[in-house]
């Protein structure tokens, strides 16, 4: 194709190709998605094994294989307590962390998150206005009902910013500005809610707002997964075309992607991932913004191990989190959300002074 | 388009709006053979990035470029990628993805058909013939702004369309890789029978490089035809608002001379 002669010596001329070094890359990439797993799993039996009644993690290992061999008390608080919380702390999690992610290639923005499109505002309106009007729904409990006006209210807000956005071209700037005119509307009419009501359905919505992992249960821990099962792969299907989205929209056009489609597939997929995540346990900040910038510091941006990566480091982020939040005050179970911010803000702050240029 | 003979590529009334202004109008550019470098030169503002994109259709134009007796403005995505490259003026700074990685993503994206080996040798010549190969594997967000146009070029490169339609591609880089860049461009001309359109400021480039040169301004086409008659004092004046001539050197490289603004004061030799 091109005539000999290069005009500087290359190292690929002695050493081993481009492709072997990339290969040899991409190996090692794959060994620190399996090491984040394996830290993950044990902040899992970590999380399970810690509360108010220590139980040894070999309890713990052979309670999750075989619960027979546990006291039924053990039991119980193993299977209905301990591990939901804790599979809903990975699952939420990795939602929040893989919506960052999607949401952070899809803005062309390192500092977008799940919140920055106003989706954590509307869940917070829809649990809001469930609990403050008490709203009956087909004869629900209103565990079930809080979650599901939250998740109507997100996903109506997504809705409404893909189609304005749209009708105005579907830039970036169209989506991100719509998205923080919705989230400052939304805001005002929670404020509006909490001065409608009374003191104690006021106290019951900022308790909403902190985020627990507390309202975990194994039907909710389900609905979670089933959104993630279909998100993750999905996604994955996507990352070449995310890799070429990177160049910009031109870019990306002129090898065969439809930038605009493949923006608006993405952040619906995200404000799904984080509308089911935050409908379900509240708003939880910061793991949507340090999970993706976790996994771009420790992987790089090739998006077949990014979105996996921020997905993992998402889980790891809140799963710690859950942890101190019974280790914190012994016996007392602080919001999960109090912790990710306490947390989030000192961590996020350490990555972006470390990335300074010395 | 594989298959059909090499017949160049011509513009028919090409017309392009944003809104309700125009930025070309029914532009019209006779046959340009196969093998040519094509020098799209113009004052900013003149349509030159807007002509690379109508013909990349990435932007919608009215009119035709026929391309080896095929429309390019009624083929599908597909096709037209396949035969077309086109090289934004910069690839932007804030990614972590690496040079090897951005190329990669490029062509896979481009030819997905293309088996992996395939993909991978030619951005190893591609690399190797622009001198990025030491820098392979750094990070986008840390090369130079010159370095990261490289990347760009190398994707077309590795690509091997027979269209290039190239944004200033030189200008973010020093005199070397000015050099390297375009001669790599001619050689694609030269070898692969490809015709190439390239949006340049520098018109010692320009003179230096291209086949012929398109000048555009004010939205519609100044003049066409070979750099040395097309890029004369008149075309400096009319285009550029300048004073100028256009000279050989001793070694009868034609070089533009620029005196004075047109009706400012004439620039003294220091």
């Amino acid at each position: 194709m091109i005539a000999a002669g290069s005009t500087r010596s290359t190292r690929s001329e002695a050493g081993p190709s481009l492709a072997d070094r990339h290969a040899r890359f991409v190996r090692r990439r794959v060994f620190l998605v399996a090491a984040l797993a394996g830290v993950l799993s044990l902040s899992f039996l970590f999380d399970v094994a810690t509360g108010p009644s220590t139980f040894p993690l070999g309890d713990v290992v052979r309670g999750l294989f075989d619960p027979a061999r546990l006291p039924a008390a053990q039991a119980v608080i193993l299977w209905d307590v301990r591990l939901p919380y804790a599979t809903m702390a990975l699952l939420v999690g990795g939602a929040l962390g893989l919506a960052g992610a999607e949401m952070q290639t899809a803005l062309d923005n390192p500092l977008a998150s799940p919140f920055t499109l106003g989706i954590s505002a509307a869940a917070t309106l829809g649990a809001a206005t469930a609990i403050a009007f008490d709203i009956d729904l087909f004869d629900l409990p209103q565990t079930y009902v809080i979650p599901l006006s939250a998740f109507v209210s997100a996903t109506a807000a997504m809705i409404a910013i893909q189609v304005l956005a749209r009708a105005y071209g579907a830039s970036v700037n169209a989506v991100v500005l719509f998205g923080i005119a919705i989230h400052f509307s939304l805001t005002a009419l929670e404020w509006l809610v909490h001065f409608l009501v009374d003191a104690n359905a006021s106290q019951q919505i900022v308790f909403w707002t902190m985020g627990s992992l507390a309202r975990a249960t194994w039907d909710k821990i389900a609905v979670v997964a089933a959104v993630g099962l279909v998100c993750l792969p999905t996604a994955m299907h996507h990352a070449w075309a995310m890799n070429a989205m990177r160049g910009g929209d031109d870019h990306a056009r002129s090898v065969g992607i439809d930038a605009q489609r493949l923006r608006m597939i993405m952040l619906l997929r995200a404000s799904l991932l984080a509308a089911t995540a935050v409908a379900f346990v509240g708003a939880i900040g910061f793991i949507g913004l340090l999970g993706p910038h976790i996994a771009r510091l420790s992987l790089g941006e090739d998006h077949r191990f990014f979105l996996p990566g921020s997905a993992l480091a998402g889980a790891l982020l809140l799963s710690l989190a859950s942890i101190a939040s019974k280790a914190i005050v012994p016996g007392v179970l602080l919001p999960v959300g109090i912790l990710t911010a306490l947390i989030g803000v000192p961590l996020f702050m350490a990555l972006v002074i470390g990335r300074r240029p010395r | 388009m594989t298959g059909r003979p090499a017949q160049g590529l011509a513009l028919e009334g090409i017309s392009v709006a944003y809104g309700r202004r125009t930025v070309l109008s029914r532009l019209d550019v006779p046959s340009i053979p196969p093998g040519s470098v094509v020098a799209v030169v113009g004052p900013n503002a003149a349509g030159k990035s807007t002509l690379l994109k109508a013909v990349a259709g990435l932007v919608r134009a009215e009119g035709r470029a026929v391309f080896d007796g095929v429309d390019l403005m009624g083929l599908g995505v597909a096709r037209r990628i396949r035969a077309v490259g086109y090289l934004p003026q910069h690839l932007p700074p804030g990614t972590s993805l690496t040079a090897y990685e951005t190329t990669l993503s490029a062509c896979r994206a481009a030819q997905p058909d293309l088996p992996r080996r395939e993909i991978e040798a030619a951005i190893e010549r591609a690399f190797a013939r622009l001198g990025l190969a030491d820098v392979a594997f750094r990070r986008l967000g840390e090369l130079s702004s010159g370095q990261r146009q490289m990347v760009g070029l190398a994707q077309i490169v590795a690509r091997r369309p027979r269209l290039l339609l190239l944004d200033e591609p030189t200008s973010a880089l020093d005199l070397r890789w000015q050099m390297a860049t375009l001669d790599a461009v001619r050689d694609m001309a030269t070898n692969e029978g490809a015709v190439a359109l390239v949006a340049l400021h520098d018109l010692n480039l320009a003179l230096r490089f291209a086949d012929r040169a398109i000048v555009l301004a004010n939205g519609g086409l100044l003049i066409a035809g070979a750099p040395e008659t097309a890029l004369d004092a008149a075309f400096l004046r009319e285009a550029y608002g300048v004073e100028g001539r256009i000279e050989k050197c001793s070694r009868g490289i034609p070089v533009v001379l620029v005196d004075r603004v047109s009706g400012g004061v004439e620039r003294r030799e220091i």
